[in-house]
């Protein structure tokens, strides 16, 4: 039987011949639309969301009240689950951690675990917070020293190595940085003089150099420059002064890189990294991690700074 | 049930009517959906525990604020975040967590939704002003596997800061509570910050703990030393020595 599309109002529901269900009523040229009942499952899990939905709201926090919102029958808070997440792992380390922060790092065996464990997180301390500036391979870049070699600014002792990472370096934002300044000279000295000193630290390294300009650039680096760089331009490391005998340039060797050097004057900065920002634990870890990259140095009692 | 499904289909009828016309179905779907919004976003003007209050936060100075105009100008937030989320290993990486009041002053936040780049919530103070000046002008100088794009121009372009005033004015229009003390001495401000040899003690006074350098290291105010005062300013506002997260938050 077919519903009669001038019959707005059949008594019964129209019924579809061959599958037995009834139809909406509607006909388009003669087609028509069964009236289907929505599949079992399907509403039953749609009745399931519903209540789950309450329940959800019931158990996290939710509904907006007068002044706050429901807490929620579970209690849970995004800033309690982070602090419990970070206590649990300080608590997975805590006995090492301690060890580590209050270790003789100098005392060290390689073999000890306490010193492959300062050394692997100082790894990853390293990787997160040092290698934007000194490279991911601690290889440095030009104006950010390489840790690889054996040539240190500042001294390369464990404990030198931890104070630099503790208090940075020419920084505003720890008193205790290590500190120190080279003048401009392009307002002390005239071009002539800088280009005469630029000629003898060039002969300092023993690379061709006209021999008389060196000569007279000798006198103004003893009288300007050998303060903190040495006699000799071995360089000093309480003034963080490098060694300019040396094939190995922070700022470049070449006449020109020096020239700027000794006109304008260079003023590496590196923040401070102690507390807060790392634990004590890290400082020691990044310290152990860096002096063992290959050219870290053995400690005397006498240079030990005092944190 | 059999009373049941007779107000079912009752019901069902008057629905129909809706169904069929257009226009009423328009305003009573637009009438739904307006208290769905209400009952979702009207709260969070008024709920005590969305809005925390923390020592420290203060408007950017103007030359910060410049800084600021520069990176969404450049488009920063497309490839860099600045929302430490809370959970332990982003902690562990950038810091403390990002709190809401540390955008109070951000119109539009910067919080961004993906990170090609590192987040930069909390990049103040992290690096030199010489790191940043050779990592904008060329990244790969000093982080060689980077794939982000130079911005070597910015040093070469001066800022006379002539509309300084009318920037902060246009903040405070949209609820930045700058006085009309900080409008009038905006550009003596701006000028202020970037050298570190004049007077900045009125500065100091506007702007609690900001940092006074020549950013850039070069003669003039360019537009590096308004990017470089504006990353190292970020995140270093709210002392976390001091401050103690309210758990209900």
């Amino acid at each position: 039987m077919t519903a009669d599309p001038n019959d707005p109002k059949p008594a019964k529901p129209p019924v579809d011949d061959v599958t037995g269900i009834e139809t909406t009523g509607h006909s388009w040229d003669g087609i028509e639309e069964l009236n289907s009942p929505l599949p079992r499952w399907w509403l039953w899990t749609f009745y399931a969301t519903v209540i789950w939905g309450i329940a959800y709201t019931v158990a996290y926090p939710a509904w907006p009240m007068i002044d706050r919102a429901t807490t929620g029958i579970l209690g849970y808070s995004t800033r309690a689950e982070v602090a419990a997440d970070i206590a649990a792992f300080e608590d997975a380390t805590a006995e090492l951690s301690a060890q580590l922060a209050r270790a003789d790092l100098t005392a060290l065996e390689p073999d000890d675990p306490l010193h492959r464990y300062a050394v692997s997180s100082g790894a990853a301390v390293f990787r997160t917070n040092c290698s934007q500036c000194h490279g991911s391979g601690a290889a440095g870049a030009r104006g950010y020293p390489n840790l690889l070699d054996d040539d240190w600014l500042w001294g390369g002792t464990v404990e030198q190595i931890a104070y630099t990472v503790r208090h940075g370096i020419r920084n505003e934002q720890d008193p205790d940085a290590r500190w120190s300044q080279m003048p401009a000279y392009r307002d002390l000295l005239t071009p002539d003089e800088i280009a005469q000193t630029v000629e003898y630290v060039v002969s300092l390294s023993d690379r061709p150099h006209e021999t008389a300009q060196a000569a007279q650039g000798a006198e103004i680096f003893a009288d300007q420059c050998s303060a903190c760089h040495g006699e000799a331009g071995t360089g000093m490391r309480e003034m963080g002064a490098p060694n300019l005998t040396d094939a190995i340039w922070l700022y470049g060797g070449d006449r020109e890189a020096l020239t700027a050097t000794i006109a304008n004057a260079r003023f590496g900065v590196m923040p401070p990294w102690g507390p807060p920002r790392l634990s004590e634990a890290q400082v020691q870890a990044v310290a152990a991690y860096v002096h063992q990259l290959g050219g870290g140095e053995a400690s005397e009692a006498s240079d030990v700074p005092a944190n | 049930m059999a009373n049941m499904s007779k107000t079912t289909a009752a019901v069902l009828k008057r629905h129909a009517k809706i169904e069929r016309n257009a226009t009423l179905l328009l305003v009573l779907s637009l009438l739904v959906v307006t208290v769905g919004g209400i009952v979702e976003i009207a709260p969070l003007f008024y709920l005590e525990n969305t809005i925390e209050e923390v020592d420290g936060m203060r408007p950017y100075s103007p030359l910060e604020l410049t800084g600021r105009e520069i990176y969404v100008r450049e488009g920063c937030y497309t490839c860099h975040s600045q929302m430490i989320r809370p959970m332990r290993d982003e902690v562990d990486r950038y810091g403390h967590y990002s709190l809401a009041a540390e955008s109070m002053y951000d119109h539009p936040f910067q919080w961004g939704s993906k990170r090609t780049g590192p987040d930069l919530a909390r990049v103040g103070g992290r690096y030199s002003d010489a790191w940043h000046v050779d990592h904008l002008i060329d990244p790969q100088s000093v982080v060689p596997e980077s794939i982000m794009p130079g911005y070597a121009f910015l040093a070469n372009t001066q800022i006379d800061a002539e509309y300084i005033g009318d920037l902060l004015a246009a903040h405070r229009a949209v609820g930045v509570p700058y006085t009309d003390e900080m409008i009038e001495t905006a550009r003596a401000d701006f000028n202020a910050q970037a050298d570190p040899d004049g007077d900045f003690d009125g500065l100091l006074e506007r702007y609690p703990g900001a940092q006074v350098r020549n950013f850039d290291g070069l003669e003039g105010i360019s537009e590096m030393d308004a990017m470089v005062a504006y990353l190292q300013m970020l995140g270093t506002l709210v002392d976390f020595s001091t401050f103690t997260p309210d758990a209900s938050r």
